[in-house]
């Protein structure tokens, strides 16, 4: 069979990092060719380059025997290549005729013919199948006609070459139907179908072929058929373990913290919530992992557990015993609690302050009990949270987004150690910064561990989750899908479970 | 020079400055730009040499014209350390020109026409303008209007509400009693107010100006609240999640704006002898260009009183150099809107 697109030796670098490296990908009529990987291994960037997102890559993409470059995502269209991404393109505040046409209009002396757009768009709609007004507003409209929208206008444009990245991600089980019979459809119309997903169920259900990275590279290629969920769930772990965990014996005693289900809601409630009613508990001086592949609501239940969306929020929280009202950020700090988020740049650091007033940022309740602040207490706060966490900074009044990325970590850690917090929620601890400082977090970890402080950890990196976790929960679409004691745990068992398999062998929808 | 400033800048720029002629000079210049504060004191030093290059037959160069400029920038330096604190938010508070107007006009309602007491038309006076910078602080912490809407509406509520308090007239020592127009004599405290002390060196509204930017200036250094608005401004979701009262700090910030507006308009009450409900219209630019040019962010984040002093002292030199030299208004207004963009453009360098 001929491919439709296919790329070849395709290489990509951001900065010195090689994300993506030597990767082969075809894509053939009529088919779903399935994308897997674990989270960073490369599966949207090597769609991105098809898409025309990033033009500075390096290999080549042929089409019928011909080289195209795309240069950017309109460039890809007029190649007959198509994206559906994860957050949808479309415009909420225009109409649905409107989105079908923007970037391509119908025009007569440049101005748009609108009615020619509602006509067309009526019949394109109609084909498709889609029920839905084509004056009415996309915000109007459930989520799951607006992804159908998003396909029609892909496949209005004769795309030839689907693209869906997680397409079912925000969608619930109905909705879900429906996009499959809409891939179903496409597919005997012979178009190339790239599907991205994180869940087994619809591997299993949608597959042709499957192609798996790991790490930027090709590991694994071959007809749905000729790979079994076991060999496919080896391929995308597949790594050698490395033994630079120093995790040590936990004294694991009482109980730090109960939670009893736990839900948070997206801002709109009639969506899937985030965080489905999950309860678990975690002893002093035990380190919890939270395993979970994107989408998993690892993140969100920190978020819910911190106050910080108090109005979406719900369920029971208690600390030693004790039932608490955590309504935001300030009462979780006051009850002990210290949330380490995924992003420093977004959400921990202030980067137009200095290290001292980073450092301090959490702890003005006790640092400024009256108000007046105490420039020397807080200089001597800073200095020794730089000494105990092995800071290197040039001087503590410089402002924290000069630092490297480790040294920032360091700061937002900081942050939370002078809070003096009984509870550590740390999100993705060790992302984006170097071995050395990876290594310096873990060793930091064990020493709070230590102290009898409660750690939850969420990671997407497997490795760390199984080394330095006591015992591992993981999450699926926002619920808890299976639970690991240390040893039990192995990255394939958790990262069949993070794909929606629970224990019993049963899908979780 | 402005290649020179991007340069890193070696630790023995200064010897090599004594040693080098234009080198050395550039190297001084370059580490002197390489803060908001150099930056900002070069701009003042440029209107200074300005000043003494027009130096209007040696006026410039006379004591009074620096006492008189000090004297004229301070409305606008007060209303410059409330607007300070709400641009380091991320704000912007467009309405302190109307708010000041609305204080002018009641001082002088309070005072004139209604006998009140002095001491107790201030505390009014101050209440009132609380008040309206709260308002606008409850339309962008809880309401979550964009500060430049919300403050652009208190603008025209605040104008309007001083025409209507007034009836759109003037208020002065001209009293209307039923047929007859009586003329009162000076409440006391509008003397004192407009008047001088050292000598005639100092005047009382320059005392109260460095009254509210030393309160202002404690508590942005020195107080816990002066913290959080940096934060806010830096990263409001971070200083949220960590635990930041953001609402209130940024509520709190609006209302001392309006503080200042209060305490701006009693002073152009006094200066003026009377309560002109179209007063203060355009301070607000002067005001925020006050505060840009010393080089705190509009952006918000990044700033201090500091900075804001001397904004202060570059626009109320400029204004003064223009006027002892006679230029026209249509000069003064156009010279004044190139220096803003020059001054903001030496600022911004260092966020590219």
């Amino acid at each position: 069979m001929v491919p439709l697109v296919s790329m070849r030796g395709i290489t990509k670098l951001f900065g010195p990092v090689k994300v993506l490296d030597q990767v082969d990908f075809s894509i053939y009529p009529g088919e779903v060719h399935i994308l897997a990987g674990e989270n960073g291994a490369g599966k949207s960037t090597l769609m991105n380059i098809l898409a025309g997102v990033y033009a500075d890559y390096q290999g080549r993409i042929l089409m019928q025997g011909r080289e195209i470059r795309p240069a950017s995502p309109l460039d890809a269209n007029r190649h007959g290549i198509a994206a559906i991404h994860q957050e949808l393109s479309l415009i909420p505040s225009m109409t649905v005729y409107d989105n079908l046409f923007l970037g391509h209009p119908m025009t007569r002396a440049g101005f748009i013919r609108e009615k020619a757009h509602r006509r067309s768009a009526e019949s394109a709609l109609a084909d498709a199948g889609v029920a839905a007004s084509v004056g009415s507003l996309v915000e109007e409209l459930p989520i799951s006609v607006q992804q159908l929208i998003e396909i029609t206008k892909a496949i209005r444009l004769n795309a030839n070459v689907l693209i869906m990245d997680e397409p079912s991600s925000a969608l619930n089980v109905h909705d879900v139907e429906t996009l499959f019979a809409v891939v179903r459809k496409l597919k005997s119309e012979n178009k190339g179908i790239v599907y991205i997903t994180h869940r087994l169920e619809e591997i299993q259900r949608l597959a042709d072929r499957i192609t798996v990275l790991r790490d930027g590279r090709l590991v694994g290629s071959a007809l749905a058929s000729e790979m079994p969920e076991k060999r496919l769930i080896h391929l995308m772990v597949g790594r050698e373990m490395e033994d630079h965990f120093p995790r040590h014996t936990p004294r694991i005693s009482t109980e730090a913290l109960r939670v009893e289900e736990l839900t948070v809601h997206r801002a709109n409630r009639a969506r899937r919530p985030l965080v489905d009613k999950v309860s678990f508990s975690a002893a002093r001086g035990e380190i919890v992992g939270l395993g979970g592949l994107q989408g998993s609501g690892a993140s969100e239940l920190f978020l819910g557990l911190f106050g910080a969306m108090p109005k979406r929020t719900e369920g029971r929280v208690s600390l030693a015993g004790r039932a608490l009202r955590i309504r935001s950020p300030r009462d979780a700090i006051a009850s002990g609690i210290a949330l380490l988020t995924n992003d420093r740049k977004a959400t921990g650091l202030i980067s137009s302050m200095s290290v001292t007033a980073n450092i301090c940022a959490a702890s003005m309740m006790r640092l400024a009990p009256r108000g007046w602040r105490r420039p020397r207490e807080e200089a001597r706060v800073a200095s020794e949270m730089g000494r105990a966490l092995h800071l290197r900074a040039a001087s503590l009044e410089m402002e924290v987004g000069n630092l490297s990325g480790g040294n920032q970590q360091k700061v937002a850690i900081g942050k939370w150690l002078s809070t003096d917090p009984r509870i550590m929620l740390l999100d993705e601890p060790t992302r984006g910064i170097d071995v050395g400082a990876k290594h310096e977090i873990y060793q930091l970890m064990n020493e709070w561990t230590a102290k009898g402080i409660c750690i939850l950890l969420v990671t997407s990196e497997m490795p760390e989750l199984l080394a330095m976790s006591d015992r591992i929960i993981v999450m699926h679409r926002g619920k808890i899908t299976a639970e690991f004691p240390q040893g039990e745990a192995t990255a394939e068992r958790v990262l069949e479970a993070a794909m929606g398999r629970t224990n019993g062998g049963e899908d979780d929808r | 020079m402005i290649a020179e400033a991007r340069k890193p800048i070696r630790g023995d720029a200064d010897a090599e400055s004594r040693a080098g002629g234009l080198r050395g000079l550039g190297r001084a210049v370059a580490r002197a730009l390489a803060s908001s504060a150099g930056r900002a004191c070069l701009e003042l030093l440029l209107v200074l040499v300005l000043g003494a290059v027009f130096n209007a037959d040696g006026a410039f160069f006379k004591e009074g014209t620096h006492r008189d400029t000090l004297r004229q920038a301070s409305v606008y330096g007060i209303l410059a350390c409330g607007m300070t604190l709400v641009i380091i938010t991320g704000g912007i508070d467009l309405s302190v020109g109307s708010v000041l107007a609305v204080s002018s006009v009641s001082f002088s309602l309070l005072t004139m026409h209604m006998d009140w007491p002095w001491w107790t038309a201030i505390v009014a006076c101050l209440a009132l303008g609380s008040i309206l910078g709260s308002a606008s602080g409850a339309l962008v912490s809880s309401a979550k209007l964009q500060p430049f809407i919300a403050t652009l509406a208190m603008m025209t509520f605040a104008r309007g509400f001083a025409k209507y308090i007034t009836g759109g007239q003037k208020i002065s020592t001209y009293v209307t009693q039923g047929d007859k127009v009586v003329i009162k004599e000076l409440p006391p405290i509008f003397k004192v107010i407009d008047s001088r002390i050292l000598g005639g060196n100092l005047a009382i509204v320059s005392v109260i100006f460095i009254v509210c930017f030393i309160l202002s200036w404690t508590f942005l250094a020195r107080h816990k609240w002066g913290r959080e608005l940096y934060s806010i401004g830096g990263n409001e979701e971070a200083a949220r999640l960590s635990g930041v009262p953001v609402r209130l700090a940024k509520f709190v910030a609006y209302s001392f704006s309006g503080l200042m507006c209060a305490v701006a308009g009693i002073c152009q009450a006094a200066q003026e002898t009377q309560g002109d409900p179209e007063t203060g219209a355009g301070y607000e630019l002067t005001a925020i260009a006050m505060v840009v040019i010393g080089g705190t962010s509009l952006a918000g984040g990044r700033g201090s009183m500091g900075l804001t002093l001397l904004g202060i002292l570059t626009i109320g030199y400029l204004q003064k150099i223009l006027s002892i030299n006679a230029v026209p208004e249509a000069g003064r207004l156009m010279i004044t809107g190139i220096i803003i963009v020059l001054a903001v453009l030496t600022q911004k360098r260092r966020t590219r």
